[in-house]
């Protein structure tokens, strides 16, 4: 690739001198689907709206397609956007709250026709024309507003926490139409969630902030292996990744020493007998999930420790037990900063 | 079963009623039964102590269209009405929509757009009254500077109409604006958000979505100006007595005439009932056509 089709520059935004965001440098290549993960109030919203242009940045550029757009309106960023709340028009039916963009534009009607039919079709929802936004169910505002997103035809589309309002199991299910129609407008696709496996299930890109700045961005797998801080480390997977002091290790196993703390996904911890394996635990909780079950551990000077264990597996609370792991699995972090130390 | 089904029935009713009696009572004692009342004294001819009072029928509504003052306070109401209330309608929209947007002292602003409401309509008319005072009045002074001869505008048959007019529009439309600010209010901000990004000019989205969505405020207030074009007349009382020749005469103004200056009740009673038959249809057609246009909540 050459250009990236969407780039962010040293984006900064306050209010009243109160930080919303700060150095924000993006650079999305044309056609992934990038996910704006954090926890909430971290600035994600906020990084959307200052891309969508209903914000303007205090510092920093904005650079669409190839165009610097830091200051211009949102109309002419040739985008478009689903927002949480839906945003339909209430007193429009589902057909005219679709068309709603392309009426301003004077398209002509018989265009305005096919596209409407295409986009009900892609969405599903064929035969609810005539229906207003408050008479279908919140499935199906969710769709209205994607129709509405793509009937436009504009290469880029934001999306702010577009799932929130939805029922797990819809949730899955629209996750995986929108991902779909990504894949097969080509469209360029960035996606606000708070939810960490939809981030990384659905997208190219994860970019993860934290008090209005990114804390990584990069492949969903390279946050989950090579996450840059514990931050990053213990809001990517789920269960997260288990922390231990560096004097719970076998001295001089470790190469950065006492000032380290370290990180094991639960993947990577085995479970053995009482008075075997590198530490020792008790048992605090036994949650059985079906396909696997976790064990969790207590054990001084660690956080988190989770072992997965397929299938039902009965240990009672209290007992003891013998934990071990492959010291090449594990991650090592700055015990002040909490960044990722080379090893 | 059944005769459960039918005592669950009964109870129902009851509470049904039980729920509706306070607001039928209060409304047959204050609204209904004098209406009644009024609808039959108007069939019933003046008493005096010579002619006792008899039953004349239509007589008095005859007597009402033979009246050229009747004719004349009935124009004299319809352009009252048909300039006050899409006037004081319009002004209220802009006002509100003004008021609504992103200005420096908004909340001065819709204070002082909201200011004339709480004045009594007695008190706003004394402050009119020295505006349209001839030779002191502010209008004339103002005029005067520009080299304007004085005007009486409340003593000339020309001009006592549209005046009265005047005030009542600046009377009403802040009491309208209020209404249009709270419906305003309840616009979910990211409509706007989501039209812009469509592209949608300010004209566009205030014709395409705010106007839509502010139609049952619209109907609310154009039956309270519909009302208020009949009803309120304080200012008449103060301002132009009706006068000049009969010039700014509204049609409560001369039921009151009728019953307390010339004693004639049954006339009055007449005039009141033709006044409620109108009002009552008016306000039912508004209702029907517009309702078929509107988005509720
Ligand atoms: N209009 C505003 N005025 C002042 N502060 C704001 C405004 N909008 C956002 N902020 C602040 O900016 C920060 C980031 O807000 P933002 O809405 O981007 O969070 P978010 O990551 O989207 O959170 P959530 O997941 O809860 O939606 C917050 O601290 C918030 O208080
Ligand atoms: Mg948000």
């Amino acid at each position: 690739m050459t250009d990236p089709f969407v780039h962010v520059e040293s984006v900064e935004k306050r209010w009243n001198g109160q930080l919303g965001v700060e150095d924000i440098y993006l650079s999305i290549p044309r056609g992934s689907f990038v996910a704006l993960l954090g926890p909430s109030g971290c600035g994600k919203s906020t990084t959307l709206r200052l891309l969508a242009g209903l914000e303007t940045p205090d510092s920093g550029r904005i650079i669409i397609g190839g165009r610097d757009v830091t200051a211009s309106p949102a109309a002419e960023r040739g985008l478009s956007m689903v927002f949480q709340s839906y945003a339909l028009f209430p007193h429009l039916d589902v057909a005219e709250n679709v068309l709603f963009g392309l009426k301003v534009r004077r398209v002509p009607r018989a265009e305005q026709r096919e596209k409407l039919a295409q986009a009900l079709e892609m969405t599903g929802l064929t035969g609810l024309e005539t229906r207003k936004p408050g008479q279908i169910s919140g499935g199906q505002r969710q769709r209205v507003a994607l129709a509405r997103a793509i009937v436009a035809g504009h290469p880029l589309c934001l999306m702010d926490e577009p799932l929130s309002n939805l029922d797990a199991k819809l949730r899955h299910s629209v996750r995986r139409d929108i991902k779909k129609l990504q894949r097969d407008l080509g469209m360029t696709v960035i996606y606000v969630t708070h939810d960490q496996t939809e981030a990384m299930s659905m997208a190219d890109m994860v970019v993860l902030m934290k008090d209005g700045r990114i804390e990584q961005a990069g492949k969903p797998v390279e946050l989950y292996e090579t996450p840059a801080s514990t931050f990053v480390a213990g809001f990517v997977g789920s269960p997260p990744m288990a922390f231990m002091d560096a004097a719970l290790l076998p001295a001089g196993l470790t190469s950065a020493g006492l000032d380290a703390v370290y990180g094991v996904r639960p993947e990577h911890l085995d479970l053995t007998q009482a008075g075997d394996g590198m530490l020792q635990a008790v048992i605090t909780h036994c949650e059985y999930m079906g396909s696997e079950t976790f064990l969790s551990f207590d054990v001084p000077g660690s956080s988190g420790l989770t072992v997965r264990l397929p299938g039902e597996v009965r240990r009672s609370v209290g007992e003891a037990a013998g934990l071990t792991f492959d010291l090449s699995n594990l991650h090592a972090f700055d015990r002040n900063t909490g960044y990722r130390l080379p090893r | 079963m059944n005769d459960l089904a039918r005592y669950e029935r009964r109870r129902r009713i009851m509470y049904g009623w039980m729920l509706l009696s306070p607001a039928l009572i209060l409304l047959s004692l204050f609204a209904f039964i004098p209406s009644a009342m009024t609808f039959w004294s108007s069939l019933f001819s003046r008493g005096t102590r010579r002619n006792p009072s008899e039953f004349v029928g239509a007589g008095n509504y005859e007597l009402l269209f033979a009246d050229p003052t009747f004719s004349k306070v009935v124009v004299n109401n319809l352009i009252y009405a048909g300039v006050t209330i899409p006037v004081s309608i319009i002004i209220a929209l802009a006002m509100a929509l003004w008021a609504n947007s992103k200005i420096p002292a908004r909340g001065f602003v819709r204070t002082a757009y909201f200011t004339p409401t709480i004045l009594p309509m007695i008190a706003a008319a004394n402050i009119w009254l020295f505006f349209y005072t001839p030779g002191l009045g502010v209008l004339d002074q103002i005029g005067a500077l520009f080299g304007f001869a004085s005007v009486n505008w409340l003593g000339r048959p020309e001009t006592a109409l549209w005046a009265v007019i005047i005030v009542t529009i600046w009377k009403e439309a802040g009491f309208f604006m209020i209404f249009y600010l709270a419906a305003l209010q309840t616009i979910p901000p990211d409509l706007k958000e989501a039209a812009d990004i469509e592209g949608t000019s300010r004209w566009t989205y205030t014709r395409r979505v705010v106007l839509p969505l502010l139609m049952p405020t619209t109907i609310f207030v154009a039956v309270n100006a519909l009302i208020n074009s009949v009803k309120l007349i304080d200012h008449l009382f103060i301002l132009t007595k009706g006068g000049p020749s009969d010039a700014s005469k509204l049609v409560l103004y001369y039921i009151w005439e009728l019953a307390f200056a010339f004693f004639d009740r049954p006339q009055a009673a007449a005039l009141t009932v033709m006044v409620l038959a109108v009002l009552g249809v008016t306000a039912a057609i508004k209702f029907i056509i517009l309702d078929r246009r509107t988005h509720y909540q």
